[in-house]
């Protein structure tokens, strides 16, 4: 996979030592701790992430950007250094110019929609999406559509969860944009990013990647990716609610009108007129998330440290116990969607059962300690295809172990009991 | 916390196994109505046929969880057969029931857990006259789970509303 470095050996990852971390998945609830299987939608965050937020509150706060004073200063310098760790995180090229703070990576989508979007996208032309965009990399598009009068295609997706790309070329020929996850929040596939770009560039397309479930997971290297814009939360990834992250291409964003209205993001206001800011300030109005920056910048460090290759390599052993344990004990009884290899995927396993609703599954779980996700995940369009209104999800993150997919299981056992 | 056996007691699974008035009528002259449940993706489909003044059949279809399903079939057992303006009756009486859990529940931080359910009974809904729908009435101790037994009643409420505005 592109944007994934490397063949050699990464050092294992402690679970025992990084749970510790986690306040909420040591604590005893009632006799045992959370078995937190939700980190697609949200992770945990560890103690040196709020640390370093409680401390930058209580030492050195003030907006950012403004004061003279030295407090001040200090701020503005932590938000962005946070701006920085988080470019080279992913590689980034120039990280203290390509790297925009948001609020979240749904906030980053839709300014790559109005900025972007609004620009160069008029009547008649196309967009390309595919069958397993979360509604974040959908809904803006077709608010897009419905002002501008685009055209929206799909890239579609096979039995196992995997696009089918035989037909990019016919699909791309015209786009302008084509919009694709870098892993799904649903089935886990990993989509060939750097091929997907080759295609599209070629026919004068760009590319924006929802990183939303990837960046957590997987050493991130855009150049590698080959897309133009991409997108993500700091909340999946160790870090606070609140803040997301764009990055784009410098060139790219340097030639972009702004986004939100207000301060911050100008350089000059007349009443006849504004100058806008330089990037990345010119995408950032108002006070931006200060404490949340310094909390996202603990987090990457933090996964710095784990190192993302032990991360991924974790996740890997994990799904693939996952998987053996839900086949063995449960055979035919659960249908597991997405790629049967836990190489080709990431930590996130969506299944149904053959009589058991999700969202009853999701209640006896919760009796038994157990978090897992039910619904939809924001990907109507994928639970179409796939021909369900629901499904039930386990996600991991870098505390899980193999004792919480035992407990997911063995949950999943009283349930079927409950409901025989 | 509360149990599982307030939120699946043995009528409600009774029902979800074996739904009542299962599937759709013939539309027209039937009305249809369709509903979703936003969070987890639940669809209904309500078809219900009125004539003077009286629900004389009901059918559902769609798909969804144990609550959403029961509700729905609880429901279409209740009101199959009556006159209009006591369907609209007992639908207001059951979303009482559904909304008294939120009008008093404990805010984050002061009761939290450990919080003892509000007596039902003081609330000013008469959940005795609604027979076995009280079944439902623990779905209240489950805050996500009351959209999914109310899917069904507004869904009805809304194809009402269509088909013989009041
Ligand atoms: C693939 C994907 N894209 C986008 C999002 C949206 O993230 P957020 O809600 O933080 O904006 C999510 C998370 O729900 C996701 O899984």
């Amino acid at each position: 996979m592109a944007g994934v470095t490397g063949t050699r050996v990464p050092p294992a990852l402690d679970v025992a030592t990084v749970r510790k971390e986690f306040a909420l998945l040591s604590a005893d609830r009632g006799g045992r701790p959370l078995a937190y299987l939700d980190s697609a939608a949200s992770s945990q965050r560890p103690a040196r992430v709020l640390d370093a937020m409680r401390s930058y509150e209580e030492t050195t706060h003030a907006n950012v950007h403004r004061g003279v004073y030295a407090v001040a200063e200090e701020a503005t310098r932590r938000f962005e250094a946070a701006r920085v760790a988080t470019g080279r995180f992913i590689g980034a090229p120039v990280p203290d110019r390509e790297v925009v703070f948001t609020k979240n990576a749904t906030e980053s989508l839709n300014l790559v929609a109005h900025t972007w979007g609004r620009r160069n996208l008029h009547a008649g032309d196309v967009v390309v999406l595919t069958e397993m965009e979360h509604h974040a990399n959908v809904v803006p598009w077709l608010m897009l559509a419905e002002e501008r009068g685009l055209e929206l295609r799909w890239i579609p997706i096979d039995d196992h969860g995997f696009l089918v790309l035989d037909d990019l070329d016919r699909l791309v020929d015209g786009a302008g944009l084509v919009a694709v996850t870098a892993m799904s929040n649903v089935l886990g596939t990993l989509n060939p990013l750097a091929e997907i770009a080759e295609v599209a560039h070629a026919a004068g397309a760009l590319v924006v990647a929802d990183g939303a479930q990837s960046v957590p997971h997987l050493a991130t290297d855009v150049t590698a990716l080959g897309c133009d814009f991409i997108a993500f939360s700091a909340h999946k990834m160790l870090g606070p609610t609140g803040i997301g992250v764009l990055w784009g291409r410098e060139a790219l964003l340097a030639d972009l009108p702004p986004f939100l209205g207000g301060g911050e993001m100008i350089l000059d206001v007349r009443k006849d007129g504004f100058t806008p800011n330089d990037i990345p300030w010119r995408f950032e109005a108002g006070t931006p998330p200060i404490a949340e920056a310094i909390g996202l910048h603990a987090a990457i460090d933090y996964l710095g440290e784990l190192g993302m290759d032990a991360v991924r390599a974790h996740e890997i052993d994990l799904t693939a116990y996952a998987l053996d344990v839900l086949a063995d004990r449960f055979g035919a009884d659960i249908t597991v969607y997405g790629p049967p290899a836990a190489d080709e995927r990431g930590g996130v396993i969506s299944f149904t059962h053959r009589d058991i609703h999700p969202h009853d599954l999701s209640q006896v779980l919760d009796q038994h300690g157990v978090c897992i996700r039910a619904g939809h995940h924001c990907a109507k369009p994928l639970m179409r295809r796939l021909g369900v209104t629901a499904t039930a999800r386990a996600s991991f993150g870098p505390y899980n172990d193999r004792t919480d997919v035992d407990r997911l299981a063995d949950a999943l056992d009283e349930a079927a009991r409950f409901f025989a | 916390m509360a149990g599982l056996e307030d939120l699946y007691r043995e009528i409600i699974l009774d029902h979800y196994r074996s739904p009542r008035n299962r599937g759709e009528l013939p539309s027209p002259p039937a009305h249809r109505v369709e509903g979703f449940n936003p969070l987890c993706g639940d669809e209904i489909v309500v078809s219900l046929q009125v004539e003077d003044g009286v629900l004389s059949d009901i059918k559902i279809g769609g798909s969804g969880c144990s609550i959403s399903q029961s509700s729905a079939s609880l429901m279409s057992a209740a009101v199959k057969g009556k006159p209009v303006d006591e369907v609209r009756e007992l639908i207001g009486t059951f979303k009482a029931m559904m909304s008294i859990h939120e009008a008093t529940l404990p805010r984050d931080g002061d009761g939290g857990d450990d919080h003892e359910d509000p007596s039902l009974d003081a609330a000013p809904v008469d959940v005795g006259s609604l027979g076995e729908l009280a079944a439902l009435q623990g779905v209240v101790k489950f805050p996500v789970r009351i959209k999914c037994a109310t899917l069904s009643w507004n869904t009805l409420a809304q194809g009402l509303d269509e088909v013989a505005p009041a």
